[in-house]
């Protein structure tokens, strides 16, 4: 475990893992989603519009997942203090807040025809909602601490309170009467048919990869960026010692 | 505790902290519990009535053979029930959502009448979390004798 947290290590790792990841990823996606949106038959009451779960789902679980993975980055960079997890929380924020908004985007079209309305404030939406705007915040914030010299605390314990949203989003359509119908696929049983789920699985896996490799591309980015200044500051150092 | 290193105790630190963190929220959501939900069920509409005209939501599944159009033509009638057994006549008159089927779910937007007829302005469909396809729908009933449909979770 700490073997990895080495960055050497690490950036010889991630230099085949990230696109390793990336075009695997690439693949799998388009594979399960030419499956989803082009062979699998229409379901029973919503017809062809179920085919909007195949991005949908993958979205919002890789949005709530893009969290949690700033949550644990953050709580190893408070108890650690290693450089590398305040980097990877980082790193997670970006992709995590593109597919919440995808998920959102997708939802909203789906609302539409399935419920007859493209937003309801109801608790699922909503606290999906204030995800997106949590992790505006968030790259908002590590961005400014970066550029202004703040410590790098202050993002790690944003990113570990923000994530008590991350359980009611999962909660809110079993806490509270909502709009948008409860969890389809929970511990061992799913509601959902196998002709849909086997490539629902396989869209989720491939999202996954994706948002693993775009994740370790923007760690080596930010790295080499902060390896870049600290150059600049050394020769600039050198240039008035001498 | 001196006899800890930093590094465990800010273990204890950040776990303390989320403990006190989770119990806050815990505390918010089990305070927010009613006044959180999208619509009232019908036994809540039934039992606390809201006043007549005052704009409220109403959650619950469509009676089996309630659908009825009335005499104008562009009225419906519906029954919205739920496991209480309790029943709240709804008129509505617009355009029905495409999932707006009987025994299904359906989430109704307007206000009481003086009459305790539920007048709906606005209709969405709340469908449940089951996806089967169309040609195996009629395969599963003839298994187990119960069609997708026949669950309501999310309405108990």
């Amino acid at each position: 475990m700490h073997g990895f947290a080495n960055p050497r290590r690490f950036l010889s790792l991630a230099a085949w893992l990230t696109p390793a990841l990336l075009v695997s990823g690439l693949l799998l996606t388009a594979g399960a989603l030419a499956w989803g949106l082009l062979a699998v038959p229409p379901d029973r009451l919503m017809g062809e519009t179920v085919r909007i779960l195949f991005i949908h789902v993958p979205s919002a679980w890789l949005g709530m997942g893009g969290w949690t993975a700033i949550a644990l980055s953050s709580m190893a960079f408070l108890v650690w203090k290693h450089p590398l997890a305040a980097i990877a929380a980082r790193a997670a924020a970006v992709p995590g807040m593109a597919f919440t908004a995808i998920c959102l985007a997708s939802g909203s079209i789906w609302g539409r025809p399935a419920w007859g309305a493209w937003w309801v404030w109801d608790g699922r939406l909503t606290s999906m909602l204030v995800l997106l705007f949590l992790y505006a915040g968030y790259v908002a914030l590590a961005q400014a601490v970066e550029r202004d010299g703040g410590s790098p605390r202050i993002p790690a314990i944003f990113g570990l309170v923000g994530a008590v949203n991350i359980p009611i989003i999962n909660r809110s359509v079993v806490w509270w009467n909502s709009l948008h119908q409860p969890p389809s696929i929970t511990m061992g049983k799913s509601a959902i048919d196998a002709e849909f789920l086997v490539p629902l699985l396989l869209a989720v896996l491939g999202f996954s990869l994706l948002f693993g490799g775009i994740m370790l591309a923007r760690m080596r980015a930010l790295i080499a960026e902060m390896q870049h200044e600290s150059r600049l500051r050394r020769k600039a150092q050198e240039a008035g010692d001498a | 505790m001196s006899t800890f290193k930093p590094k465990h105790q800010r273990l204890v630190l950040v776990l303390i902290a989320l403990a006190a963190l989770i119990g806050a929220v815990m505390l918010a959501a089990w305070s927010l519990r009613t006044q959180a939900d999208y619509f009232y069920l019908p036994d809540e509409l039934v039992a606390d009535p809201p006043p007549p005209g005052q704009a409220v939501r109403l959650g619950g599944m469509v009676e089996r053979g309630s659908i009825e159009t009335m005499a104008d033509g562009v009225t419906i009638a519906f029954v919205v029930t739920d496991q209480a057994a309790a029943r709240v006549p709804v008129r509505y008159s617009g355009i029905l959502p495409d999932l707006f089927v009987e025994g299904s779910g359906v989430v109704a937007e307007g206000s009481v009448a003086a009459d305790g007829i539920f007048i709906a302005t606005n209709l969405l469909a709340k469908h449940d979390e089951n996806y089967v396809p169309r040609e195996m729908q009629d395969m599963h009933k003839a298994m187990d004798g119960t069609g997708p449909e026949a669950t309501t979770v999310g309405l108990e």
